[in-house]
């Protein structure tokens, strides 16, 4: 037998960095058409609205899903970006709704934008944090020399089983970034830090259709431990403290967790507005701390330095450290912005949200 | 079967490719072998804007297989700002808000599936942009 050696380190942990440095190029954000509001979801269910944990969530359209949906975060990425497709060599997709159990998202999207054949395609998953172990991925394949670009996106159409405490939140949307080299970036990537453990906080086996949920299991030994800890090694090995950042974005399953995340690790109210999207949004999964991150691209200015960090269940943490250059400010503008489709809103009723997630068996 | 067919037509459909006439500069959408205009062969691919206004629109209520929980749906006629005119559904919009003339954009979703164990069919359609 294979006799492991049982880690005791708790200090002088590398921080993940490549060997040449590298930045995001351009970034692009996708939010649907349609809001359910989390009050309708509590008339059918409890008949009562009170302590809702966000206001409404983002609903896709009947038409729409994990592959239609990063196709238009990634165009935005490209016009932000201004590269030819051609030099993308990875095209990643990160999600727990990807619309088929085979067959990958990630070639539809490279097809679409023009990247194939020659990139590489794989669909990423590891619940909520699915988006950014892509991006950590892409920042090894450009870092390393090995393409000139990769394109790492999270995105999800969550679904929660109709009356579950899920279906409050689950909501649809994400973020891409296309990867490459710090000079030509709109922010550099100052290093990178994942913090996992096995805790069975949120799964869903291969043939089901809704997830389940170990409700203790939820909070503090599964968002709060990975989170903090995760940002609190990155920020050790960095040498950083919260006051250096201008933005920290934390993954959001709702509007009350980020915000207890945040005042333990000892960020103050006004760096984590910003990218706080949960009470708008809902929680959208692998594109929920992404989108966070896009919020804040869009807002931030050259110099701004800021915290992102992922949660999936299972679990685990991604964190990672930006500076923002100077190219950012030209190019904010040349996509809609995260706030542009969180404005472009039709509110819809339980009946309609039915129809579109296919909650109602018409065959 | 017709997943064939759609595998040719996917990259004309996902993205809206089509085609520059080198001989007189005219752009062909769908793509085609000789160039209706002037007649001339071999034509290089080109990537339109996906920008356009609503020259005509109806609403389906009697579609074909396929499309049933999309159903009623809007298609139009719409107008590229490069010349062509073509036949798209439109998405992101109700009936009420269609106006002739107003601008719209291509964005890729999905057609139509083949039931649950089928493949899915995407494709262009047109919204109005997200930014006015
Ligand atoms: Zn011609």
């Amino acid at each position: 037998m294979h006799t492991m050696t049982i880690n005791n380190r708790e200090t002088d942990l590398q921080v993940m960095k490549p060997d040449m440095p590298v930045g995001i190029v351009g970034y692009g954000a996708y939010i649907p058409r349609y809001r359910l509001p989390a009050e309708d979801v509590a008339k059918l269910w409890v008949g009562s609205s009170n302590r809702l944990p966000v206001s409404e969530k983002s609903v896709a359209g009947i038409d729409e899903d994990v592959v239609t949906m990063s196709i238009e975060a990634a165009r935005n990425v490209l016009v932000r970006a201004d590269v030819n497709p051609i030099d993308i060599g990875a095209v990643w997709v990160g999600s727990e709704s990807h619309p088929y159990a085979v067959k990958p998202t990630s070639t539809v999207v490279a097809e679409a934008i023009g990247a194939v054949p020659n990139t590489q395609a794989a669909d990423w998953q590891f619940a909520c944090k699915a988006g950014t172990e892509a991006i950590q991925a892409a920042i090894g394949f450009v870092g390393s020399g090995m393409t000139k670009y990769a394109l790492a996106i999270g995105m999800d159409t969550a679904q929660g089983r109709p009356g579950d405490a899920l279906e409050y939140t689950a909501g649809a949307g994400g973020a891409a970034f296309l990867l490459g080299t710090s000079e030509e970036s709109v922010a550099t990537i100052g290093g990178s830090h994942s913090f996992v453990t096995d805790t069975p906080d949120f799964w869903r086996r291969q043939n089901a259709r809704y997830p389940q949920h170990g409700k203790r299991f939820t909070g503090e030994p599964a968002y709060f431990r990975h989170i903090a800890e995760c940002a609190e090694q990155l920020m050790n090995g960095l040498g950083t403290k919260p006051s250096d950042y201008t933005y920290a974005v934390f993954h959001q399953p709702n509007s009350k967790f980020p915000k207890q995340v945040a005042k333990i690790l000892g960020f103050k109210t006004e760096q984590i507005t910003t990218g706080l999207l949960a009470s708008d949004v809902g929680n959208v999964y692998a594109g929920s701390a992404l989108l966070g991150l896009t919020a804040v691209l869009d807002a931030a200015q050259p110099g701004d330095r800021i915290l992102l960090v992922s949660f999936g269940s299972g679990a685990g943490s991604d964190a990672f450290d930006l500076s923002v250059n100077n190219r950012l400010s030209s190019c904010q503008n040349l996509a809609p912005t995260t706030k542009d489709y969180i404005e472009r809103r039709t509110v819809i009723d339980y009946a309609t949200y039915a129809r579109y997630r296919g909650k109602l068996a018409l065959k | 079967m017709q997943v064939p067919r759609n595998w040719r037509l996917q990259k004309q459909r996902y993205s809206l490719i089509g085609e520059v006439c080198e001989h007189c500069g005219v752009k062909l959408f769908p793509p085609r072998d000789v160039c209706p205009e002037c007649s001339h062969g071999a034509q290089t691919l080109y990537q339109f804007t996906g920008i356009g206004n609503i020259h005509s629109f109806s609403q389906v209520f009697d579609p074909p297989n396929g499309h049933i929980e999309n159903t009623p749906f809007i298609v139009a006629l719409i107008k590229l700002e490069e010349g062509p005119m073509i036949t798209a559904q439109l998405t992101d919009i109700d009936i009420e808000q269609v106006e002739i003339g107003m601008e719209v954009e291509m964005v890729t979703r999905k057609m139509s599936d083949d039931g649950v164990e089928g493949m899915i069919v995407y494709g262009y359609k047109f919204r109005p942009p997200v930014v006015d």
